[in-house]
């Protein structure tokens, strides 16, 4: 859409509405963020697993960043999650128990992780891509587990004591303020991400996600793009980790296992990439699917999620992805033009000539 | 979109309403059951939730006139999903006793609500001497490491020992064994090398090969009870039992689950554990020829043994107290003792921990199938890290 | 000193083994197929139920542990894989996640959680000195088995008519096709293969590796580092490459313990750094 129109054509108070009008609320998803309150206040016997989900949806809500707009495939995301957690927890531990500023330190440190590794995933194909982050959450596991002197190896990281939320709500056992707190943030952060990729900068990432080279060719700074949406990422997977790390004030090893990696990945998918509410309604999804079948059957329930997996993917996932998409424009009224391709795509693996 | 949300939503709500109704009726006592029952440590959640349902199948689901509800839950072996697991058993089900808990994060990773909650904890398998400390409410029925451990060390260096090596899976409980064994073994004059091997860590040949280099006495090993078997194939097949080296070490190595599959390689090492199958008390060939009839044939091992213990403490405590919990069915715990499956037992009133006995015992073929066949015992072991603190 | 070298190539070869189905499927048939260990694993199970509920010997049971799996992958192949060639990587990496988590779970309800244990031949046990090395007996038989695979597919590959249609069906399907040769049955044969192949490595290592039902889940990142630092293109990429991880891996174990863990993953990353497509990469 945006490249249709030539460039002469289109004034600068043109592209401003246009990109105004994108970002305009919706009152559909003015209705899923009641809901979401409501629930604080309707639903208190259940705030323990909802405070899990607004954690996991913010963690999806990071994965959606690079994956759904900017192609990256991650399955090693867990890197920046678990150094969340153990900073927010390391901070709770020997420098004050106030949460928001250790959740400011956990996004910092993620963050700079982040920076740093961003320049891995630059080069190579979706499946380099996969390994590369893969490893480094590997490693990142292996180092928690030898600095067991700093992180409580693999017995957890023991006694983090929380101080209350700005001062005046301490956290209690039906988990009730940890919900309130982590839906906020969760709330805070999600707004920011939609403006972000509702900006230009948004846009030009969404153009590296569908056609790098074309990108490059309009004078998008291709790289420069990807590092700093990886760290972005980074930055909400580090405070997705913290807020985990401050609601249940523990950390095991467990925060940087390869399955957290993947559970956030089938998340994303389920709820559909690339319109970030996909991880939102993805968390709710699979965090209700595995309580609802482990209370069943505690041995087996995996085996149901991998069938829901599989028909998923045999039903055309991105078919579902864009009636799902279709309903959702229809109920915010987009039109059908201003919405670009958001359609649940990888990039077609680099064809090399 | 939103629709879908709200009917998973609503389906799991109906769920919950429809448990909490029909406990409400019946006036349960209920204990929530919180195991590892997938993931790599599924065999510890089975072995466990075979005992528990067996023992209230001999004793019956009914005690101080109340009915005994079992809420069993996957913790996947997650230690924050045990925690809001029992959160939630505490807050929605109003659980009178948590029990399970199979590895050490497991186990600590609730304490804190334990104690907030006054719900006693009853910790089923998780084996590192630290958590009964991390809660006034946590009784443990298994055992901890250094009980095991420090009787192999004095029981080596009495049989003439000098040099050993110990060998362990590199994360908390290797580490709290490789630390027992060594302190207690140097203490009497012998001499440890250490050698640590990473978790994920498929093949112990390089591990071995340094093992074969240092040429001790015996080589005194603690991996996670699933890769014993391979460590003992590969211990075999590098020759070192033929060069001599005594493999020693805690129970977990020849877990009962898994030995008689091992052959012939397991014959003649020696452990230091609190139970075998292979017990020779009236009460063991019981709980074993039940045990096997109701799980196919499954022969139970430690980790059984410590679910149907508590199991047997929590009927106990209940019947002491009424039926009533918390506090009061904690201070009951204390000081209890029975005759266990596996020997005396008793609860520490000080620790909460378990004192029982500890066996040492050699692999060897017995019927046909590969058993810990017991020949020494000493008795009355307490935790020798908290003993060692009281004084 | 040469006992490290040897076990480093003995677990190399058994990693080549297991993962070089893969190689076939990711790099031949770019297929993501991470239900590679559930084939493996299949392989195993076949192995250690025959050997130990109908005393099957040993070595028998090797070549059913690659004719069950293969049967096992070409249904799946012909029934649900084939649909997916055309979709993204994404989607393949989901699905054969959802496969393996079926996989896990119904091994663990039919067989149960436990290790399954195998008692190998009397003849395959021990070891014996060589040239003045130590040599173990089923290492050994490893790497005979490894080397005489390795020969093999390389010769089918590059000298057999099957092998340059694969070639070809792969390069181009839509020209192969046109040319007359029948891709999806090239397809359908190439999967079956490369998941017997995998069964034999699961049976060959269960030994070493032991086997429950968490395996496919276990090493599943050992089967995608072999590849991915091999390259995806050829057989002869991910041997070399298991060599070198498993010489590096039990090398770095025993000179230098401490950072053992971490030495196979830096390799892999530093690796990919420098040469993304993998260290042999065919200059396409």
């Amino acid at each position: 859409m945006m490249a249709n129109a030539s460039p002469s054509s289109l004034t600068v108070e043109k592209a401003a509405a246009l990109l105004g009008r994108r970002a305009r609320w919706r009152w559909a998803e003015v209705l899923f963020w009641v809901v979401a309150a409501a629930t604080l206040f309707l639903w208190p016997e259940r705030h323990l697993i909802l405070n899990e989900i607004a954690i996991i949806g913010l963690f999806a809500v990071s994965l959606d960043l690079i994956l759904g707009y900017a192609g990256i495939v991650s399955l090693g995301h867990a890197a920046f999650f678990g150094l969340g957690a153990y900073v927010a927890g390391l901070f709770a531990k020997h420098v004050t128990g106030d949460p928001l500023v250790g959740l400011a330190a956990a996004g910092l440190v993620a963050g700079i992780l982040g920076f740093a590794t961003s320049f891995l995933v630059l080069r190579g194909a979706d499946l380099t891509r996969l390994m590369v982050t893969l490893g480094v959450a590997l490693v990142l596991g292996e180092l928690a587990n030898q600095m067991s002197w700093l992180t409580g190896g693999a017995d957890g990281l023991q006694g983090i004591m929380m101080g209350p939320v700005l001062g005046l709500f301490e956290f209690d056992i039906f988990g009730t303020v940890a919900y309130a707190y982590s839906l906020s943030v969760l709330f805070g952060l999600f707004v920011v991400a939609r403006m972000i990729v509702n900006s230009p900068f948004g846009l030009s990432l969404r153009s590296i996600r569908d056609n790098p080279l074309r990108a490059r060719g309009i004078g998008i700074p291709v790289n420069r793009r990807l590092v700093a949406i990886y760290t972005v990422a980074a930055v909400y997977a580090g405070i997705a980790g913290g807020l985990l790390a401050q609601t249940t004030q523990f950390v095991s090893l467990d925060v940087l296992a390869f399955h957290r990696s993947a559970d956030v990945m089938l998340v994303l998918v389920i709820g559909g990439v690339g319109y970030l509410y996909g991880g939102l309604v993805g968390a709710v999804i699979f965090k209700v699917l595995q309580d609802v079948l482990s209370a069943m059957t505690p041995q087996y329930w995996q085996f149901w999620i991998g069938l829901i997996l599989v028909l998923l993917v045999l039903a055309g996932r991105e078919r579902m992805t864009d009636r799902i998409l279709g309903l959702w424009r229809r109920l915010t009224g987009r039109s059908a033009k201003a919405v670009d391709a958001t359609r649940a795509s990888t990039p077609v693996p680099e064809v090399q000539p | 979109m939103l629709r879908r949300t709200f009917v998973g939503i609503v389906s799991a709500a109906a769920v919950t309403a429809a448990l909490g109704g029909t406990a409400l009726a019946q006036e349960a006592l209920k204990i929530g059951l919180i195991l590892p029952m997938t993931g790599p440590f599924a065999s510890t959640g089975r072995q466990i939730e075979a005992a528990v349902k067996l023992y209230m199948q001999q004793n019956g689901d009914t005690v101080a006139g109340k009915k005994i509800q079992l809420i069993v839950k996957d913790d996947t072996g997650v230690a924050d999903v045990t925690k809001r697991l029992a959160q939630e058993l505490i807050v929605n089900d109003k659980i009178a006793v948590m029990a399970g808990f199979g590895l050490t994060p497991l186990a600590l990773a609730p304490a804190p609500l334990a104690t907030q909650a006054k719900v006693p904890e009853v910790v089923m398998a998780a084996a590192t001497s630290t958590i009964t400390e991390a809660s006034p409410f946590i009784v443990r029925t298994s055992f901890t490491l250094p009980q095991a451990t420090v009787p192999m060390a004095e029981w080596a260096s009495k049989e003439g020992l000098k040099k050993v090596v110990t060998l362990v899976s590199d994360y908390g409980p290797g580490i709290d064994a490789e630390k027992a064994f060594t302190g207690a073994f140097t203490s009497k004059g012998g001499t440890v090398e250490n050698l640590r091997v990473p978790l994920a860590n498929p093949d112990f040949s390089p591990f071995l090969q340094k093992v074969a280099d240092a040429k001790p006495d015996a080589l005194f090993v603690f991996v996670p009870s699933g890769v014993g078997a391979q460590f003992m194939k590969q211990f075999v097949e590098r020759g070192l039992d033929k060069a001599g080296i005594k493999l020693i070490g805690p129970g977990d190595v020849t877990d009962d689950d898994i030995l008689n599959g091992m052959g012939d390689v397991a014959l003649g090492a020696i452990t230091t554990q609190h139970y075998s199958a292979s017990h020779d008390s009236p009460e063991n060939k019981a709980f074993v020829e039940a045990f096997k009839k109701a799980n196919g044939g499954m022969r139970p091992n430690f980790m059984a043994v410590g679910g149907y213990d508590g199991m047997h403490l929590i009927y106990e405590g209940l019947k002491k107290t009424n039926g009533a919990g918390g506090q009061a069915l904690i201070d009951a715990m204390k000081g209890l003792s029975w005759t266990s499956p596996r020997g005396p037992v008793s609860i520490d009133p000080q620790t909460r921990d378990i004192v029982q006995n500890i066996y040492v015992r050699k692999v060897e073929r017995k019927d046909g199938e590969l058993y810990n066949v017991e020949f020494a015992t000493i008795p009355n072991v307490k935790d020798p890290v908290k003993a060692a603190k009281a004084n | 000193m040469l006992t490290i070298l040897f076990d480093g190539i003995a677990y190399g070869m058994l990693l080549f083994v297991l993962a070089c189905g893969l190689a076939v499927t990711l790099g031949l048939m770019n297929f993501v197929n991470l239900a590679h260990g559930a084939f493996a694993m299949a392989g195993g199970y076949v192995t250690a139920v025959l050997m130990n509920r109908f005393g099957v010997p040993f070595l028998a049971t090797l070549p059913l542990a690659f004719i069950i799996p293969a049967i096992i992958g070409l249904v799946l192949e012909r029934t649900l894989y084939v649909r997916l060639y055309a979709q993204s990587h994404l989607d393949q990496v989901l699905f054969s996640i959802g496969l393996v988590f079926m996989a896990v779970a119904a091994v663990d309800y039919a067989m149960g959680s436990q290790q399954q244990l195998i008692q190998l031949p009397s003849w395959l046990q021990g070891r014996v000195e060589v040239l003045g090395i130590q040599v173990g007996l089923y290492r050994s038989f490893i790497i005979a088995v490894c080397s005489v695979l390795v020969v093999a597919l390389q010769l089918i590959l590059t000298q057999t008519r099957f092998g340059s249609r694969l070639r070809a069906a792969v390069d181009d399907p839509r020209v192969a096709r046109g040319l007359g040769i029948n891709v999806s049955a090239i397809f359908a044969v190439t999967f079956a293969v490369g998941s017997g192949l995998a069964g034999l490595g699961g049976a060959l290592g269960a030994e070493i590796l032991g086997l429950d039902p968490t395996f496919p889940l276990k090493f599943m990142i050992y089967f995608l580092i072999v590849v991915t630092v091999g390259g995806t293109t050829s057989i002869t990429g991910p041997f070399v490459a298991s060599l070198l991880l498993g010489i590096a891996d039990v090398a770095g174990k025993y000179y230098l313990p401490g950072v053992g863990a971490f030495i196979i993953y830096t390799l892999m990353i530093l690796v990919l750094v420098f040469r993304p497509q993998g260290l042999f990469a065919r200059g396409r």
